[in-house]
């Protein structure tokens, strides 16, 4: 019960923190949508980066670093931290200061006038909408899946499941209600602004929290020597053991006398190569086969699993991290900038806090491949090692509050984004009606509200399918978009056929590639090429080709997005 | 295309190159005796890269950005 208490303090605290945002609310559409385009350096910062961070910095990472060890890191954090901070200062910043001269509060207002074509603005807006909602989808289902375990036990009588380790959590409808209802809540009264600040609480308290929970994870671990030695190990005999176990009545980690076997090496020939190495430490791929409960089923079957990262993978993965170029929600973070000054500190920091953030995951990720069962879900290994090491119900709690941290300043921005995009390019766009500011506030809150019901009603629909595979295919959806952007900014050659043929170009070989991957999960090309760099070279060329084949924009309407 | 702007695009890209670092990939060595050495580089180019972007930040701001942006052309609801 101590658990639920903290993270509904915790809940109270944000809310409270976001709502004091209100007593700046100036009234406005402006403000409400771009926080009157006044937000400071630091501000700009933990919303820009706690926004790109959504749970899969925490539970992601560390069930990745779970299944393919330390190469999760190069992988997907330390390229972000060198892309990410290239998009804010070749893309963000050019936007922020177009933006602030053309008076624009969504990407479609931009690329419209930009390309001067409203019908690109259509084809982007369902684009847009059917990107962002899996991303929603996999932050209310997330919430819900974390907190269940977390609160098991909390209200036997209450909340009755047939899985011992649910039995007594809060559900994950009431997790998904609660967690929608504090985010519109703030949402609704002071919008953008309000986002700004529960980013910056939110960002604060998954930092803290990350630390905390690596260092009481190292204390218990280093036992061990170095916590590192507890990670999965190759026998001469080519299976997969586990030397070490946490005895929860001592508090204390002991090494077996005969070490479980959790797996072995799926190809004989290889044990030579692998006897007495831990796969997780080195990126070499090993396939190691190991049994996993079918959930549907309940019956144990064999099951694959790739240690390691295959090169063209780690090569072909840093296209992935151009997603933030495009997303329609950090977009609008850009806009409300104080000034293009405002981006210096998050240009230097955005790669730290990822290090800070994603290297003790990846670590626990790694020494918990030597702890926990193989067959246990990625998702579920960051919950699950704290609740076997830690155990007590307060820290774990507030440990859990950092992951609903993580997850909700993700999720504000992203509904505030999507009601931003419905109120200005679909229904004021194209208007004849003039509406009052007021009026216009109103439908954009009118617009937040429905949002989270649709997604709230999707997301108890969907609650039992794997959502959490699609992240990668809106980060690759996002990422093969750059090229307009990029185009948009630098080439004035670049025509709105030009720009068109990019997006129906992307369109296309996204989803080839997502049907061929049976619609979601993990997929690669030609023994390991990532769908997103084939896209993003689709696009571009598509974009060079045709902009070269049509006539060139008018300069007068080009002139106006360059210096 | 002005001369620091190349010079920044030429450590941009071996940045990226320095990011496929081969030499590492089958070493299981420790750096502080628990961190996997993989990791340990990719931790150091994430702060290389914090410092590249401060220096870029140092010598190629683009100043005449934010005149622009407060331009005559600025929107009122800007």
């Amino acid at each position: 019960m101590a658990t639920v208490w903290v993270i509904v303090c915790y809940l109270g605290a944000l809310l409270a923190f976001a709502l004091g945002s209100k007593a700046l609310f100036r009234g406005t559409s402006n403000d409400y949508f771009v926080a009157s385009r006044s937000i400071g350096p630091f501000m700009l910062l933990m919303s820009v980066f706690g926004t790109t961070m959504t749970a899969f910095a925490l539970v992601g990472s560390t069930g990745k670093a779970f299944e393919r060890g330390v190469g999760t890191y190069g992988l997907m954090a330390s390229s972000s931290g060198l892309i990410h901070a290239a998009c804010f200062f070749l893309i963000g910043v050019k936007i922020w200061s177009i933006g602030k001269r053309h008076g624009f509060v969504t990407q479609i207002q931009f690329f419209r006038a930009r390309f001067g074509s409203n019908g690109l603005g259509y084809l982007l807006f369902p684009i847009f909408v059917l990107l962002v909602i899996p991303y929603l989808l996999i932050g209310v289902i997330g919430a819900g899946k974390t907190l269940q375990p977390a609160t098991a036990g909390a209200f036997p009588e209450l909340f009755q499941s047939d899985n011992p380790i649910l039995n007594g959590g809060v559900p994950p409808w009431l997790t998904g209600l609660v967690i929608c209802g504090v985010v519109l809540a703030y949402i609704f009264a002071g919008g953008s602004r309000a986002a700004a600040w529960a980013n910056t609480f939110q960002t604060l308290v998954f930092m803290g929290m990350g630390l905390v929970a690596f260092v009481l994870i190292y204390n218990v671990l280093g036992q061990a020597g170095s916590p590192t030695n507890v990670a999965a190990r190759v026998t001469e005999q080519g299976e997969v053991v586990q030397e070490y176990a946490f005895d929860k009545a001592s508090g204390k980690l002991v090494k077996a006398e005969k070490p479980k076997v959790v797996g072995k090496l799926k190809h004989p020939e290889e044990v030579e190569q692998w006897a007495g190495k831990q796969p997780h430490l080195t990126r070499d791929e090993v396939e190691i086969t190991y049994k996993a409960k079918n959930p549907k089923t309940k019956k144990v079957v064999d099951k694959t699993r790739e240690v390691g990262v295959p090169w063209l993978m780690f090569l072909s993965y840093m296209f992935i991290p151009l997603s933030v170029g495009m997303f329609p929600h950090l977009f609008q973070h850009w806009l409300t900038a104080k000034s293009a000054k405002a981006f210096k500190l998050t240009l230097i920091a955005h790669p730290l806090c990822i290090m800070i953030v994603w290297v003790p995951c990846v670590l626990i990720g790694i020494w918990a491949s030597g702890l926990l069962p193989w067959g246990m879900p990625p998702a579920a290994i960051l919950s699950n090692v704290l609740k076997t090491l830690i155990g007590n119900p307060i820290l774990t709690g507030m440990l859990t509050a950092g992951i609903l941290a993580a997850i909700m300043s993700s999720l504000d921005s992203q509904f505030l984004c999507l009601g931003t995009i419905f109120t200005n390019d679909v229904v004021l766009h194209d208007s004849k009606k003039e509406y009052t500011d007021k009026q216009i506030l109103f439908m954009a809150r009118s617009f937040v509200v429905g949002i989270v019901a649709v997604t709230y009603v999707l997301a108890l629909l969907l609650q039992n399918q794997n959502v959490f595979d699609l992240a990668v295919w809106c980060f690759s959806g996002f990422a093969a978009l750059t090229p307009l952007v990029i185009a948009a900014l630098y080439w004035r050659r670049a025509t709105a056929a030009g720009a068109f043929a990019s997006v129906i170009a992307v369109v296309v070989t996204w989803f080839t590639f997502f049907a061929m991957s049976g619609f979601g999960g993990e997929f690669t090309v030609m023994g390991g090429i990532m769908p997103a760099a084939i896209c993003w070279i689709a696009g571009a060329l598509a974009m060079v080709v045709v902009s070269l084949a049509t006539t060139p924009p008018p300069k007068e309407t080009v002139d106006k997005f360059f210096v | 295309m002005k001369k620091t702007s190349v010079v920044f695009l030429l450590i941009f890209v071996a940045l990226a190159v320095l990011h496929q670092d081969a030499w590492n990939w089958s070493s299981s060595n420790l750096v502080f005796g628990f961190m996997p050495v993989g990791l340990a580089y990719h931790a150091l180019y994430s702060i290389t890269a914090a410092l590249f972007w401060g220096i870029v930040i140092k010598f190629a701001w683009p100043d005449d950005l934010e005149e622009w942006a407060e331009g005559e052309e600025n929107n009122s609801t800007s």
